[in-house]
Parts: C-alpha cells; structure tokens; sequence
C-alpha cells in the first residue's frame, strides 16, 4: 500500500472557546479527488487550511506528502496548488501578469513561467483576456484564472474551496469541465463544497462534515446506498395539509421527513408508493419521484439541508 | 529546470526558513511590474511637493530672515531648510508605500494572504515591500538633490551623503510605519496616522531650529522620528559628524529593526495562524 498523500488524525482546531475543526480522521491517495461537502461553518475552510499549511492545528496529527505542516511550511506549499474560497487575484496586475508573479513567488524560472504561461492561458480559455486587467473579468474567469494561477508550480495536490460558489449555472459547468481534465491528467484533488451534485460530480470520494466533525465518508453511491434509499418521493399537499397526513405517510414507508414545504419519502419503488398514496385517496397537489442524492444522506444524518 | 519543491527543499535545512525563502526580491519584482500601470500623480506629488516648499520659505521667507545660525556654522535660510526638507520629502515617500499601500494589500486585496500561501515566508513580504518603500525615498532623494544642486543651495560634495541618509531613514519610516499599519483594522485607525504626521513634521525642525522652543517642547520633539532624520540629513549636508550623528542613525537602526521584527511577526500571526 503506498502511503497516502494526506493523513489526519484526531485533527482539531479551536478558536478560543470554539471548536471549529473536532477531531476529525481522513486520508486522501495520490490520484484521487477528494471533498469535504458540509454547509456553511462546518469547517471546511479551516481544515483546508490546515492543509495548506497556512493555519495551525490545536491538536491532533496530520502529516502532507509525509510532513508535518509546523515544521516544513514552505516545502509544503511548494507542493500545492491552492484556490481559496475567496479570489485573492492581485487587481493591480493584468492576467498573464498575474499568472507570472505568482510562478516568480514559488522561485520559478522566468523562461519556464512564459512557457507555462501560454498553456495555462489556454487551460483557462483566457487567450484573449492575457492583457486584461482582473477587474474586466467575469467570476467564471477570475475563477478559472485562479485556478491556472494555483497551477503555475505544477502541484502534485490542486486544493479548492468552493471552486464554483457564486457562478452561474453555464460558468460552473465551464468550470467542471476544466476541473475533469485536471483530474485526468493524475492531479491530486481537494475540494470543498456545499453543493451535493458538485460532490457527486467531482468528488471519487468524499466526507460529510456538519459542525466541525466527520459524520460519514465514502465514495458517493457508497453514501447513498448506506444512508439513503434508491428512490425518493417527494409530495407536497400545501403547507396546511402536510401536517395532517404526515402521520398517514409514515405508516406507508421505512422512513420519511417533513420538510417546511414539501415531504420526503424514502424508498426503492417510487412510482409503486405513488400509486399507493393516490390508492388512498390523498390527492397531493404536486409529486416528484428522484433517485436519492447527496443531500438527502446530509439530511439522513444531520436532520437539516445542506443549503439553509 | 529546478521544479518549485527542489528550490524550496534546498532551503529546508536554513534557519529561519519558515518565515524568510530568500525572495524578497520577487515581491520588489511585482511591484515595478504594477507601478508600470499605476497612477503617476501621487508619486509626482512626491517630487514637487518639497521643492515648493523650497522655493515658497526658502526664497520667499528667506528674504525677510537672511541667515540662521544651522549649529554647524551660519548660512543661507534656503540652505538651512533645504537638507530638513529633503529629508521630509525621503520621509514622506517612505510612509505613503508603507500605511495607506499597505494596508490596502492587507485588509482590502487579500495580497498578502495570497503570497503567504506560496512558500514565500512573512519575512520576504516584509522585505520586500518596505525595500519596495524605500526605494521611492531614494529616488525622492536624488531628484531633490539635483535640483538643489543648480540653485547652489549644496554646500559641498559631501552632501552626496544625504543620499544614503535619506535611504536609511527612509528604511526606518518604510519598516516601522508598515508594522503599525499590519496592527491597523479600521479606516480610522489609519487615519490617526495623519494626525500625527502633520504636527511632527512641522514641529520637528525642517523650516527652523528647535532651540527655538521652551526646554520641555524641545526633549518632546527629540523622540520623534523626524527630528531625527531631518537632524541626520542636515549633518552630512553640511559635511558634519559628531555623537549626535551616531545616535540618529542608531535611531534608526532600531526603528528598522522593530519594525522588520514586528510586522512579520504580525503577518505570521493574522496569515499563518
Ligand atoms: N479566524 C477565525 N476566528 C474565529 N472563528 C473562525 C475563524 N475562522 C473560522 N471560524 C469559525 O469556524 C467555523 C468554521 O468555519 P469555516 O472553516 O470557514 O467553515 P466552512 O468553510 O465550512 O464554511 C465557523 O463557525 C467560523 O465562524
Ligand atoms: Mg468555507
């Protein structure tokens, strides 16, 4: 077994009173993409941080590439290419500027930056922009060019927060597809998001996180099958209604949770429960059956959405 | 072609190698990169500002006072400023790069945070942008000196010292100005920046002798960062050295020092935490 790349123990981090990382276990492999999928607070910044070897642990071990981030810092972050949650694109450089500034800080070669500078530009599809100043980007292309900055070093391990938090649905999806090619290419991955479809498209492996600490890990369908059913139902009768024949609906299947607006149920047979609801005369006034997500595992475990 | 974790491994053993990669240069390169698009009208303002002041006291108020006596022999009132204002014009320079830029590159930008999440080290972004500080007061230096020089206000080839004087002191204000700005959240701390400024650069002797003042304003005036530079400029402008020289540069040796220590302290702290 080779040793994997990232390994944490017991990781905990605290500010003051607050624990804001609880003593959390996990290992990433090289060559895998990894998420931390968790709603707002639930550490994942602070972990990846960590990571980064830009922040301190309170206790516990983790170990990067071997090391530990107290004592080898600046070795570790040769290694890793970061994107943070928040664009920190220097705005007083234009783009290819950007991309070579930031290869000068890792002690990089120019010759070897302008290089790299062309393949990245079209990684990022950011050609034509080479001269623009970062303000004239859209935040698809800030994003992107974030990402080919992180890139510059050639890092064994990408880590991104929240790679697409406030894109639209179209440069999200750019985004992806960038994000897929790195992936092919044997690049490391970690990734936070609080976007279940974001894990299950990206993520070949991941952990829920809810308020510092770890409630489960595993591959996507791993998760799904274990703490989810097949199928879910989902059945509104207005907001009236839904209180009323709750009780009724729990009867009719293994588990089922009510949400402010609409009811969850959980089973194989989505279409048969359906039937066997309309069977009873209840009438809702709308219905959807869907195979069940990542979002209803954070639900299962956590009793909340992942989006509040 | 050395890959970015070879060049950082061969550091890995070096003292200190956690908060300084022996790169302080590439925080000066991304400077010159960015002031080749920044706006030139502050950085003007630099150079024009003490010449006005020169020309405006120098020969207007110099008329009506004729000579001073400089402590280090009587002349010319424009003469007697004109070393005082070039140090306030190093001084100057030094302090525009070191609060107001810095403290957007802090607090607005995220700059730092950025470069402190490559293997770059608090140290080289400390040395790096107050070197960055430094070099517009030397360069405020030497412009005043060539335009004094014509006007015969320089009294001998030894002010040529001035310069270097004017880049130390102006490492003193570029280091310690950039610690204390690092401990700065607000707007209106910044702000209390200027309020101290402006009195202690009109109080501190550029225009006129402090032995002008009652004893007790005089020992106040002297604790001050300007009083000592202006004082250092002076001396090496008039080709003058004496125990009071030492002691003005070991003012600002210390000003470097702490400055130096405490904002990478601080930047360790706020990013690296
Ligand atoms: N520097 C800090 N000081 C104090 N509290 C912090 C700090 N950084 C994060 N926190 C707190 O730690 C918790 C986890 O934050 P974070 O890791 O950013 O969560 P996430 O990225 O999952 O949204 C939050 O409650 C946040 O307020
Ligand atoms: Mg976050």
């Amino acid at each position: 077994m080779p040793e994997p790349l990232i390994s944490a123990r017991g990781l905990t981090k605290k500010y003051g009173d607050f624990t804001a990382v609880d003593t959390i276990d996990f290992d990433v492999d090289k060559g895998e993409s990894f998420g931390l999928l968790g709603p707002n607070g639930a550490g994942k910044s602070t972990t990846m941080r960590i990571i980064a070897a830009t922040s301190q642990r309170s206790s516990g071990t983790i170990s990067i590439l071997g090391r530990d981030p107290e004592e080898h810092g600046p070795q570790i972050r040769a290694h890793l290419g970061v994107v943070p949650q928040q664009d920190n694109l220097d705005g007083e450089l234009t783009v290819s500027e950007n991309l070579f500034i930031y290869g000068r800080y890792f002690g990089l070669s120019k010759k070897f930056i302008r290089n790299k500078i062309e393949e990245l530009l079209d990684f990022a599809q950011l050609q034509d922009k080479r001269d623009a100043k970062v303000e004239a980007l859209s935040g698809g292309m800030k994003r992107r060019l974030t990402i080919a900055r992180a890139l510059v070093s050639e890092p064994d391990i990408l880590m991104l927060d929240e790679p697409t938090t406030g894109l639209d649905p179209q440069a999200r999806h750019i985004l992806w597809d960038r994000l897929f090619r790195l992936k092919e290419t044997g690049v490391t991955l970690v990734i936070t998001t609080h976007f279940m479809d974001e894990a299950e498209q990206l993520c070949d492996r991941l952990v829920v996180m809810d308020k510092g600490r770890i409630m489960a890990e595993g591959s996507p369908l791993e998760l799904i099958k274990q703490y989810s059913t097949k199928e879910v139902l989902e059945v509104r009768f207005g907001s009236d209604r839904n209180k009323e024949v709750a009780p009724i609906l729990r009867e009719m299947c293994s588990r089922i949770e009510e949400l402010p607006d609409r009811i969850l149920m959980y089973v194989e047979d989505g279409e048969a429960l359906l039937e066997a609801i309309t069977a009873k005369k209840l009438h809702p006034t709308t219905s959807l059956v869907r195979r069940s997500s990542l979002e209803d595992v954070f639900l299962r475990l956590t009793g909340r959405s992942l989006i509040e | 072609m050395k890959s970015a974790v070879e060049i950082a491994e061969e550091r890995a053993n070096r003292w200190g190698h956690q908060l300084y990669a022996g790169r302080a240069r590439a925080i000066l390169e991304r400077a010159f990169i960015a002031l080749r698009s920044s706006t030139w009208v502050p950085i003007a303002t630099g150079f024009i500002e003490p010449v006005l002041y020169l020309l405006a006291f120098g020969y207007g108020m110099g008329e009506l006072i004729g000579n001073v006596d400089s402590g280090r022999g009587t002349v010319d009132y424009a003469v007697f400023i004109a070393p005082g204002l070039l140090a306030t014009s190093a001084m100057n320079g030094a302090i525009y790069d070191s609060t107001w830029n810095v403290f957007f590159k802090l607090n607005e930008s995220k700059l730092y945070k950025g470069m402190l999440a490559t293997p770059l080290g608090p140290l080289d972004v400390a040395l790096g942008e107050i070197t960055w500080a430094l070099l517009r007061g030397l360069s405020y230096a030497i412009a005043f000196l060539a335009i004094t020089a014509p006007l015969g206000l320089v009294p001998g080839i030894s002010a040529i010292l001035a310069i270097p004087a004017a880049v130390f002191i102006a490492f003193g204000f570029a280091s310690f100005g950039m610690a204390i700005t690092s401990y700065f959240k607000t707007y209106q701390q910044m702000g209390m920046i200027n309020i101290v400024l402006l009195p202690m650069f009109l109080f501190s002797g550029s225009l006129y002798p402090i032995s002008v003042y009652p004893d007790w304003l005089e020992f106040l005036i002297q604790l001050f960062p300007s009083w000592h530079g202006i004082e250092l400029v002076r001396d090496l402008w008039f080709g003058y050295w004496d125990a009071g020289t030492l002691m003005h540069l070991g003012y600002f040796c210390v000003m470097i020092v702490s400055g130096l220590y405490f904002t990478t302290r601080r930047l360790r702290n706020l990013f690296m935490r």
